[in-house]
């Protein structure tokens, strides 16, 4: 197999993914990101300083379960979760939010910015924003203020402005336009804390390397308590972050199926779901180049999930790339079979996974009764607190 | 066909001969509907515009302020497409020859295909092709293409640009360069920019492709302003929010031409 951990290349590529589609004014401050993420890298003090947040204050190493009840009951594959969803603000998010803190303080940045989708990767940055002291303004699209609720109050609780987006379909989508349209203003203060593997380089690969995180402390935690690697390891993707992170220190374990799950929403017409690689095609948006779904004319299509985090019509292009060189394979979940993985989880095991999480238990669940002998690692990508409105819509079996 | 003038290039050679400044207005092709497209280009013309931007909507233009955003996607509500846009230009060509940019973003473009588009749009009589969103690190096989068919490819600059990238945005830009006069999304402004001069000084430093500002002009005086730092002023969103005000009338383009010929006043009064 060729080397595929060593993109992308100097210009932000992954083959022929990746890039840098922003309009002028960004290009400057963007090398400047690049420039201050690469000295970051050299510098001890930059490394040590996070490794001791990541573990002091958002509580890594994160475990790596066995899930006993759950493997019983399915007869099939050993599932092992890693529990990304007991840091601290309840999802992987604070990884990169960590790492691009420090990066923004290093570069006299005063104020951040970010999008949000399910409202996670806001809270995890409002959550830095205070703990470093800088101002923080979240845009998040009007439907999943609505979906989301609990989430808005945190990071209005943590001292963050929200601002609502009701442009387009009110989602994260047009929550990351609103965010790139004030980093384009205000791009001399401001830094632009962005939380998915997604948009122009350095980005991709930049939150690739804050998540990381996971999939070494994985592959490390496997040696020890399984005594091998995991046959499958399995995560969500919406713009690919807690995946990549997962996956990314497996790549050249050959032995290691890497299965990333998308949103296959409530149809497989464009508009009712969020799996780019199921009739997406390559295109940019929001920077980067990689498999998009739009119509014939190259606009961009809508999209439907019942997570608001893996509702986007966009993936990162590194996932883009290790589709498209058959190393990760990835699927789709339906909104029903996250809502019913959710459940059977939370009977089970007695964790409530958050919505985007369930869509790579479900697909665990699928396949595992299939898999005797099987080792599987499922990444448990955020808790289910900020989802217990929509799981109360959902199962009025419970809400008596 | 590098050399040859196009009717971009023949436009700014006039202009500087007769020590003028083109007025460059931008539209958005589609808005309020593909059928009204042209006849406002032709109102612009008569207006006083030498130069049109044809914007080609995109559902996500992350460069535009509301008035361009709300503009696109009424355009794209009326069944706008790049063919539509082409086929527009078609017929503007059956009277006028006033030089014709589209201005769009990267992807409606490469779905289209640059190879493609380039036969097209020149074909159509089309005369360059600006993307926001098209860096000139990602645009060497969509320069190739356009140029190829003799298609002028205009580029940004911007205050925030280093010395290196004006140099590359001069390199690859034919036609003109489009200076953005501030960081920040197109849309009116009270006062024009502070940024926009010194820009254009180092900008000249580096080439002698006419210069064009652009982002935020919207009165006459803003023109006026503008009109001697540059070869060429740009108006956008306060015509697109003219055309937004006279939407439902009968009188829409003549509406568009008294406000574009109040807007070029200064640049015939003063030479």
């Amino acid at each position: 197999m060729m080397n595929l951990t060593t993109l992308p290349d100097a210009l932000g590529h992954f083959g022929p993914y990746g890039g840098r589609y922003v309009p002028e004014v960004l290009m400057s401050p963007l090398e400047e990101l690049e420039e201050a993420y690469a000295a970051a890298q050299k510098d001890e003090a930059f490394h040590t300083e996070l490794k001791a947040l990541l573990h002091h204050y958002a509580g890594r190493p994160t475990p790596l379960y066995f899930a006993n009840r759950l493997t019983h009951e399915l007869r099939g594959a050993q599932i092992w979760l890693k529990r990304e969803d007991l840091l601290h603000t309840g999802a992987h998010k604070i990884n990169n939010c960590l790492g691009q803190i420090l990066l923004a303080r290093r570069m006299g940045k005063k104020r951040i910015i970010a999008e949000t989708g399910a409202g996670q990767h806001g809270v995890a940055t409002a959550t830095v924003c205070a703990l470093f002291g800088m101002e923080c303004v979240v845009y998040m699209g009007e439907e999943d203020m609505r979906r989301q609720r609990l989430n808005v109050f945190r990071m209005r609780l943590l001292g963050a402005e929200v601002k609502g987006v009701a442009s387009g379909s009110r989602t994260l989508k047009d929550a990351i336009s609103e965010a790139m349209r004030d980093w384009v203003t205000n791009v001399a203060n401001t830094h632009y804390l962005l939380g998915s593997a997604l948009g122009a380089h350095p980005y991709p690969m930049m939150v690739r390397d804050f998540q990381k995180v996971i999939g070494e402390e994985t592959r490390a935690q496997a040696l020890i308590q399984i005594g091998r690697l995991p046959d499958t390891v399995l995560a969500c993707v919406g713009g690919g972050s807690n995946a990549i992170g997962m996956f990314f220190p497996f790549v050249e374990d050959e032995g290691v199926k890497l299965v990333g799950v998308e949103a296959g929403g409530r149809g497989d017409r464009l508009g009712e779901h969020a799996a780019r690689f199921n009739g997406g095609s390559p295109g940019v948006l929001h920077g980067t180049l990689s498999y998009l779904l739009q119509d014939e004319q190259g606009q961009v299509g809508l999209t439907h999930s019942v997570s608001a985090g893996l509702d986007y019509a966009s993936i990162g292009p590194e996932h883009a790339w290790l589709h498209d060189q058959k190393r990760c394979v990835y699927v789709s979940a339906s909104d029903a079979d996250a809502l019913e993985a959710a459940e059977r989880l939370a009977r089970t095991e007695g964790i409530i996974p958050a919505l985007e999480s369930s869509h790579a238990i479900a697909e665990a669940m699928r396949r595992a009764p299939f898999e005797a002998g099987s080792v599987y690692v499922v990444n448990v990508s955020g808790r289910g607190d900020k989802d217990i409105d929509i799981y109360r819509e959902n199962m009025p079996g419970l809400d008596r | 066909m590098i050399g040859t003038a196009t009717r971009i290039g023949h436009l700014f050679t006039t202009k500087r001969a007769q020590n003028r400044k083109a007025f460059i207005a931008y539209l958005t092709a589609g808005d309020p509907n593909p059928e009204r497209t042209a006849s406002l280009v032709l109102a612009l013309e008569r207006g006083g515009a030498d130069l049109i931007e044809l914007g080609v909507p995109f559902s996500d233009p992350i460069a535009d302020g509301p008035v361009i955003q709300r503009a696109s996607d009424r355009a794209l509500r009326a069944g706008m497409t790049l063919d539509r846009v082409l086929q527009t230009v078609r017929e503007i060509r059956q009277s006028s020859g006033i030089p014709l940019l589209l201005f769009s973003y990267m992807n409606p473009l490469l779905r289209y295909g640059f190879q493609r588009l380039a036969h097209d749009a020149a074909a159509a009589g089309v005369d360059g092709v600006l993307l926001t969103d098209l860096c000139i690190e990602e645009a060497g096989e969509p320069v190739r293409q356009l140029r190829t068919q003799g298609l002028d490819t205009v580029f940004l600059a911007a205050p925030t640009s280093t010395e290196r990238r004006l140099k590359l945005v001069a390199e690859h830009s034919s036609g003109f360069v489009y200076l953005v006069s501030r960081t920040g999304v197109t849309g009116e402004q009270a006062a024009i920019s502070a940024a926009a001069a010194p820009l254009a000084e180092r900008m000249r430093k580096m080439t002698d492709l006419p210069l064009a500002v652009g982002f935020g002009i919207s009165s006459p005086a803003q023109v006026a302003d503008t009109a001697p730092i540059a070869d060429g002023v740009v108006v956008g969103s306060a015509l697109v929010k003219c055309i937004e005000t006279h939407a439902g009338k009968p009188t829409l383009e003549q509406e568009v031409e008294n406000f574009t010929r109040a807007m070029t006043e200064p640049l015939r009064s003063a030479a």
